[in-house]
């Protein structure tokens, strides 16, 4: 799960971690009270969307007065904001986040990972804040050192000196950072978080640190045991058809092809379509309808997927604990619940497949069977070319 | 022969009392496997069917004997189970258990590691050797004892494999499911080195998908350490980069562990890599010289 950069900064300073003061604001009134209560010369204000690269995209900017603060956050406001990351279609702006401005004297990098390789949680810090860290781990890796911390144990002083050293850090602001990533690590392991990136640290003149962007995403396996983070989940930055999805307990992605799919498993899933895509047709969207597909379940999906406009839709169910012929008699139910007017392809297949065969072909529903995965879906890649 | 569990394996059942747990326990006693047990805290003294249930894993192994142990507990108390099954003695341990935290199996894999325990998943189908021992919850009857290993990722995409199999007539040693988190108890070298060894499996089919390295590590150890053949298909060629596609392990992120990149490396090591999911039986058969 993702969540903002005023919730992550939120959630920061809760564990000591040193963020710039701010305020938020969903609208320019707003923004321009906050910035007054702040104080100051400079302002920063800081759109709230999930996506990355705000500063490329215009959706950060610096303002030299309370009018200016207001103008800016105005203008944010309401808007559509493109980034390297949102595609073209951009984020709806519903929030800004207005910050002090602070006098910047280095901007360096932090970012805490679970890795899946070592299985230990990997610390990484670089010299070269404010950059895509993907971009320097390819040009430039002997820039970022990395420590592998082992959750069992925890973060020891060693990390830290390492750390320390590989920034370059001395006097207040290493004694500082050593503060700042005990705090950053108490994070990650309290709130199961998945991944952490401060980008940029930065060291102030005055020689402290702050977290002056922060980005927090955490274990979505993990959320049950902690309600104050599922409470930052913002679904208006989530695909619509994928939160209905989720509250039906459906694994749904949507995507951008023309065939619409439902499967039971991820992998099976994920298999069928790209035995779509191999045939000609473009996937519309993945979705696993888990591993107790009763007809409610399906009906939900069959809703889902038919919101997308796919030209067809192709189920796949391999039926193991779920047994083709009740599979079937949901399919049959939810296909009429739905009125389901595109062209439907059904391949069952596992325990009782010839019972649930036959009630698709006693359904009266135009239903096309299909008895291998190759076959169906050569022919619904036809049925979704009206062949 | 086979690996991991044969007719001699005795089984627990973790959870035995849920929905789940009874299920899958009449499954698998209908299917032959050894389940000499349950336990569920609280519920000691009670029955499932024939089955006792006892208290703690520990008194469960005193009075039944079993070195198995399968968990069907929800989630939240996955960790749990799994540490209390280690510290009872079990040696080999599966986790079906979908959404453990991966903390938790950070937590639970040293501990595993130390005592020399055998844990598959979680998040898993289990393991099988056909005719003697399944301890999952794949269907039986769609397996067939014979000489090809199974080692998958995957669940319902592994069962799509396996039927291809048995309808080519070609059977399988051992089915394992090693799951979809992207921490886990075996990994694919795990597993292929016990086919290696294996003196009943002379051919193996290996099921990967995006993410991560795994099949990456399973590649290598295939050019330098097998001498029998493997075939195998990666699941995930249209999956879109960034998002995780149902298994949390699922993730091919800033151009690493996507499809086309394993396939590549698998058949630069040598590997037969099927082209579609249909193929994966027609590709071993060819390979092997039968069906």
């Amino acid at each position: 799960m993702k969540i903002h950069e005023y919730q992550a900064k939120g959630v920061l300073a809760a564990f000591g971690v040193r963020v710039p003061r701010g305020g938020l604001a969903s609208t320019a009134e707003q923004a321009r009270e906050v910035a007054r209560e702040l104080g100051g010369a400079v302002f920063v204000v800081k759109a709230q969307i999930h996506a990355g690269g705000r500063g490329k995209g215009g959706g950060i900017k610096v303002c030299r007065s309370l009018d200016e603060v207001f103008q800016k956050a105005d203008a944010l406001l309401g808007s559509d904001l493109v980034t390297p990351q949102t595609g073209p279609e951009g984020r709806r702006v519903r929030r800004v986040w207005i910050e002090e401005g602070l006098a910047i004297a280095r901007e360096l990098y932090l970012g805490l990972v679970l890795d899946r390789e070592t299985q230990r949680i990997v610390l990484m810090a670089s010299t070269e804040g404010g950059m895509e860290i993907e971009e320097v781990a390819e040009h430039t890796p002997e820039k970022i050192a990395k420590e592998f911390i082992d959750p069992t144990v925890g973060i020891q002083p060693f990390h830290i000196r390492n750390v320390v050293a590989a920034l370059g850090l001395t006097g207040d602001s290493a004694k500082g950072a050593r503060v700042f990533l005990e705090g950053l690590y108490a994070m990650f392991v309290a709130k199961d978080a998945s991944l952490v990136e401060i980008n940029p640290l930065v060291v102030t003149q005055d020689g402290e640190l702050l977290a002056l962007d922060a980005k927090v995403n955490f274990d979505d396996n993990a959320l049950y045991r902690h309600p104050d983070i599922v409470a930052l989940r913002d679904t208006d930055e989530e695909e619509p058809l994928e939160v209905e999805a989720s509250q039906a307990e459906l694994s749904y992605i949507k995507l951008d092809g023309e065939i619409g799919n439902l499967v039971n498993g991820a992998g099976l899933a994920m298999a069928t379509m790209d035995i779509v895509q191999h045939f000609g047709g473009r996937p519309a969207n993945f979705l696993d309808v888990g591993g107790s597909a009763d007809r409610a379940k399906v009906k939900a999906a069959f809703q889902i997927i038919l919101k997308d406009r796919p030209k067809a839709i192709l189920v796949n169910i391999f039926g193991g604990i779920m047994h083709c012929d009740v599979i079937a008699d949901g399919v049959v139910a939810a296909a009429r619940d739905v009125s389901l007017d595109v062209p439907l392809v059904v391949r069952l297949q596992g325990t009782n497949v010839e019972q649930g065969r036959e009630i698709l072909a006693r359904s009266g529903l135009a239903i096309v069977p299909a008895q291998t995965m190759e076959e169906a879906a050569r022919k619904v890649v036809a049925a979704s070319r009206g062949e | 022969m086979s690996i991991f569990v044969d007719e001699n394996t005795r089984v627990l059942v973790q959870g035995i009392t849920g929905t789940a747990g009874t299920y899958h326990a009449r499954q698998m006693i209908a299917y032959g496997t050894k389940v000499v047990g349950g336990v569920t805290p609280g519920r000691g003294g009670t029955r499932v069917d024939d089955v006792p249930v006892f208290d703690s894993v520990r008194q469960a192994v005193a009075e039944t004997g079993a070195d198995a142990s399968v968990i069907f507990v929800p989630a939240p108390f996955a960790k749990d189970a799994m540490l209390e099954a280690v510290d009872a003695g079990i040696r080999l341990l599966v986790c079906i258990t979908e959404g453990v935290p991966v903390l938790d199996m950070m937590a639970v894999r040293p501990v595993v590691d130390r005592a020399g325990v055998r844990l598959i998943g979680p998040n898993c189908p289990g393991v099988i050797s056909p005719g003697k021992c399944k301890i999952g919850i794949m269907p039986g009857h769609i397996h067939m004892a014979g000489d090809v290993g199974v080692v998958s990722r995957s669940g319902t995409l592994t069962y799509e494999a396996v039927a291809q199999l048995t309808a080519l007539g070609i059977g399988q040693s051992t089915g394992v499911g090693i799951g979809g988190d992207p921490v886990n108890g075996t990994s694919f070298v795990d597993v292929l080195a016990a086919f290696q060894q294996d003196p009943g499996t002379s051919a193996v089919v290996l099921i990967g998908e995006i993410g991560g390295g795994a099949e990456e590590k399973a590649a290598a150890f295939v050019r330098d350490h097998m001498d029998k053949p493997v075939v195998a298909f990666i699941a995930g060629r249209t999956a879109p980069p960034g998002r995780r596609m149902g298994h949390a392990g699922a993730i091919s992120a800033g151009g690493q562990g996507t499809a086309e990149e394993k396939i590549a490396v698998l058949r630069d090591h040598g590997i037969e890599v099927a082209e579609t999911p249909a193929e994966i039986g027609r590709t071993l058969a060819r390979r092997i010289g039968r069906g």
